[in-house]
């Protein structure tokens, strides 16, 4: 296609752009040094394990090379020095809609939430900046014995539950990334569901960032108890910065035995927010753990959802939606880890490249020894729009012995001039017709979405194409 | 051309004389050194970059899955001096196609024979020389297309070395037009305790012509250890077609690096196929570079491991121009503990569209440890293409292995026959009749040597 129609389909960056004064009480500074850890410690009045965790964590941190061995060289320009740490507006989690100030409310208005808030709220988790503000658990969920507050009161009030698993399913160690998050987290959901219980609402967190060079290390536990199901969503939007922010995050999710959990994401950062994401599932005996992962915004993005499968027949799925466009890179794949006999796991990604956009799908698929009946499915289909754009595939699979089945499948194409100029006949512009071939290339991933989620998740994609009408 | 290069003579043999450790002089036996001055300058600079680049660690992408601990250079010697007895005796069973243009034998790097059956070479103006007299007569033809194409696979410091060794081998030149239609086969040979060989196959087709070469590497005796280090260059004019085959039967104590490039000009097709049977540990780098337009690369490969060998296979098909198409299918078949790894990219550079580009990889796995690594890749750069990869792994199913008996064939029979079925798409898709049914006699004496059954 042309390029003055690449324009026409480029990003309307200027929808998202708002921002409202800022103003923090809590504020650990710019750069890293154990001093911020104390510090972030000390406002939150943690426990000291949970200061030595920090503590040894930076250690790590510090100790680690980026990866760039493998992974965009573009990750050497975040400057470790130039981010603030941590910043809480001054206020501990609120209740109630009225406690919250007017200027948030505003931010949160534009993203559309008081509408979610009124159709099916089951519960918010509100992060503005680095500590919730808005934390509103429906009576229904409560009552059914649902924990659903941030880490600090998690481990806090409730240290039987989480400390248990906290840093478990996504080690200190694990990447530098995670590092850092354990080394500063703030803010986040921690969420216990008892057996038995399913949650009938999805549970929901919208996550902001509203400071210039600030960035977000929320830290996320979802445990499902025997039985029990849940269904979380995160969304993300931020208003467009000057400089780059950095945004990483740690979520762990433990399925115990039956339990299923679906994981939602619909990230929306904006083009100058490094992205770069931890986040791991294990599932028990007969759990099912689902990562719906659709990724639009941010500068990079690097986010491999996995789920260790630990018991007989756990079941573990990634279905991810990538879209990359000029100054994007979205490098985003799935881990499946099988850890026990008949264990079956799907990957499905689909990636749209558009203007010089980069999309990437990595991926890892092991099946080790002595294990039967375990299979494995993944597809990912790349779809590129301009002659600039670019996609890349990096899958690794391992199979040790006999009784297990992994495939995998790979293809990249355009939009077909055929289907563009059938539409065109029809009377559809080119930027139209273009657009609705996109939607069609994710249509099948988008209905996976609970209802409230495709919707927006739609309205994203459109707000995306909205240059290309007329 | 002269037909003095067409003339076989033998060469002196060297009195036998205990070989040291891999040196930058390279093997002499005793022999004044015939190369050139800027041959031996080459080789020098590539025993200083052999030395001065690091072994590979875990931290390198294209070295990732693979065993580092088994490439342990320092046990192997320069290549071992053969006895009048072992010419001869590798001579004789250097027998490979009934019916060939031409025929090569090097044992232990020196060449034993050279014999030319064909009059069409000799008619047509086809150079086909061993390696380092084609250096000296044709240093043109030769410094233009000798390890041109560097090594990007991670084998750099292993091609280097090749470079710094390298004397061995079959130098062809097809020109423009001349169709060569009997291969043309070269067979190197392994002997002796902890020897080494550097075998280099360089191939130039010009415009518009063809030609099949068979390479064929074994062991002189199956429980020597050794390490071979090969390189080869194929070059393809326009129009050019050009079939490599290379049978890998080394002893299950060879130490195998290989090191494969093809550059495919305008309108020409290149079509490799690797049969892997032997060696302890082998890796294998195959690059195509589709250059120009219309341009075409097949790659082929059929793994058997068992044992505990490791097959590394890494593969590259870069689309460097527009209208180029590009097909790979490697199949392993694996037992015992063996383990095969497969890392394969498909690259499109920006402006190379039309391209057509495949990948797939297909495991079988017979043995309950044995491991199959599998990571096919994509990098796109230009919005027009199809491309495609795919990778599975599996064993045989439990319904082909009972029809199979139900109609009266034993269990180890039906497995056999699931596993050559398996591999014989690959080898089907050489569509040359004698080439292909020698290489299936070669999967089923794999399977005969084998101590126990598939």
């Amino acid at each position: 296609m042309t390029t003055e129609t690449a324009t026409q389909i480029g990003i309307d960056r200027s929808l998202g752009d708002f921002s409202y004064p800022e103003s923090h009480k809590f504020d650990a500074g710019y750069g890293l040094t154990p001093a911020t850890i104390d510090y972030i410690a000390g406002v939150k009045g943690e426990a000291d394990w949970i200061r030595e965790f920090r503590h040894q964590a930076l250690k790590i941190f510090n100790s680690k090379p980026m990866p760039t061995h493998w992974a965009s060289k573009d990750l050497e320009s975040i400057v470790f020095d130039n981010i603030r740490y941590y910043l809480a507006n001054g206020q501990r989690a609120t209740r109630s809609w009225e406690d919250v100030p007017d200027d948030v409310k505003r931010t949160f208005e534009r993203l559309g939430i008081p509408e979610q808030e009124r159709k099916f709220l089951a519960g918010v988790e509100a992060q503005f900046d680095s500590e919730a503000v808005y934390s509103n658990i429906k009576k229904a969920v409560g009552d059914q014995g649902v924990i659903f507050c941030g880490p600090t009161e998690g481990l806090r009030d409730h240290p039987e539950i989480f400390r248990k698993w906290f840093g478990k399913v996504i080690p200190i160690g694990d990447n530098k990334f995670s590092a850092l998050n354990s080394a500063v987290f703030s803010g986040g959901s921690f969420i216990y569901v008892p057996p038995g219980v399913k949650v009938k609402h999805p549970l929901q967190a919208y996550f902001r960032i509203n400071a210039e060079n600030f960035g977000q290390f929320e830290r996320t536990l979802i445990i499902a108890d025997e039985g029990s199901e849940v269904m979380y969503m995160e969304g993300c939007t931020a208003p467009k910065f000057e400089t780059a922010t950095l945004h990483s995050a740690v979520v762990e999710l433990v399925a115990l035995k039956g339990a299923k959990i679906q994981y939602i994401t619909v990230q929306n950062w904006s083009a100058n927010v490094f992205n770069l994401v931890t986040k791991r599932a294990i599932a028990h005996e007969e759990a099912e753990v689902k990562w719906i992962d659709c990724n639009i915004g941010s500068r990079l993005t690097m986010k491999y959802p996995g789920v260790v499968l630990k018991g007989r027949k756990a079941r573990g799925e990634v279905i991810s939606i990538a879209l990359a466009n000029d100054g994007q890179h979205q490098d985003t794949g799935a881990k499946m880890k099988h850890e026990a006999d008949e264990t079956t796991s799907n990957i499905v990604s689909k990636s749209i490249s558009i203007g010089k956009g980069r999309a990437t799908y990595r991926g890892r698929v092991e099946v080790p020894k002595h294990l039967k009946g375990c299979k494995n499915n993944t597809e990912c289909d790349a779809l590129l729009i301009n002659s600039t754009s670019r996609t890349d595939t990096y899958p690794a699979i391992t199979v040790i012995g006999t009784g297990n089945a992994c495939q995998h499948e790979a293809s990249v194409s355009q939009v077909s001039a055929e289907q563009i100029f059938y539409m065109q006949q029809r009377g559809l512009t080119e930027a139209q017709a273009m657009s609705l071939s996109v939607n069609g290339f994710v249509n099948d991933l988008v209905r996976q979405f609970p209802m409230e989620y495709s919707v927006e998740l739609k309205r994203l994609i459109d707000l995306e194409m909205e240059g290309s009408v007329g | 051309m002269s037909t003095a290069v067409l003339d076989f003579e033998e060469m002196q043999q060297p009195p036998a004389e205990e070989s040291g450790a891999l040196t930058a002089a390279g093997p002499l036996n005793g022999q004044p050194d015939r190369s050139p001055q800027w041959l031996r300058e080459t080789r020098a600079a590539a025993w200083d970059t052999f030395s001065a680049l690091p072994m590979p660690t875990r931290k390198d992408e294209h070295w990732r899955f693979a065993s580092l601990k088994t490439l342990d250079l320092s046990l192997f010697k320069q290549p071992l001096p053969l006895d009048e007895a072992a010419r001869n005796g590798l001579r004789a069973r250097s027998r490979g196609l009934e019916n060939v243009a031409g025929r090569m034998v090097f044992g232990n790097d020196q060449l034993l024979s050279r014999d030319v059956f064909s009059e069409q070479l000799r008619q047509k103006g086809v150079i086909w020389l061993p390696l380092e007299d084609a250096a000296i007569a044709h240093p043109d033809l030769f410094r233009k297309h000798f390890m041109r194409e560097e090594a990007i696979l991670g084998g750099k410091k292993f091609a280097a070395l090749h470079q710094s060794q390298a004397k061995a081998g079959a130098f062809l030149y097809i020109p423009r037009g001349v169709e060569i239609d009997l291969p043309l086969e070269t067979f190197h040979w392994l002997s002796g305790s902890h020897g080494s060989c550097f075998p280099h196959t360089l191939i130039v087709a010009d415009e518009m012509a063809r030609a099949t070469v068979i390479d064929r590497f074994a062991s002189a005796d199956s429980h020597s250890a050794g390490l071979a280090c090969g390189v080869n260059d194929l070059w393809l004019g326009a129009g050019a077609q050009l079939t490599y085959v290379c049978v890998q039967d080394w002893s299950r104590k060879t130490l195998a690096f290989q090191m494969n490039s093809t550059v495919v000009g305008r309108d020409a097709t290149a079509k490799a196929l690797t049969l892997n049977l032997g060696g302890s540990h082998i890796r294998s780098e195959s690059v195509s570079h589709l250059r120009s337009p219309g341009g075409r690369s097949e790659m082929l490969a059929v793994s058997l491991a068992d044992g505990s060998q490791e097959f590394d296979q890494r593969a590259f098909q870069i689309h460097e121009a527009p209208h180029t198409s590009s097909d790979l299918l490697y199949k392993n078949s694996l037992d015992d503990h063996s383990r095969s790894i497969f890392s394969g990219l498909i690259r499109v550079d920006p402006g190379a569209h039309q391209t057509d580009a495949y990948q797939k990889v297909r495991n079988l796995l017979l043995s309950d440890d044995a491991e199959a690594n599998s990571a096919p890749g994509l990098e796109i750069e230009a919005d027009d293409v199809r491309c495609t990869h795919g990778a599975t792994s599996g064993q045989i199913e439990a319904e082909e292995l009972f029809y199979l008996q139900s109609r009266g064939i034993n269990r180890t029979d039906a497995q056999r026959l699931i596993v050559f079925g398996f591999v014989q798409e690959v080898i089907d898709r050489l569509g040359h009749g004698a080439i292909t049914s020698n290489l299936s006699e070669f999967v089923q004496a794999k399977f005969k040597d084998s101590p126990r059954l598939p």
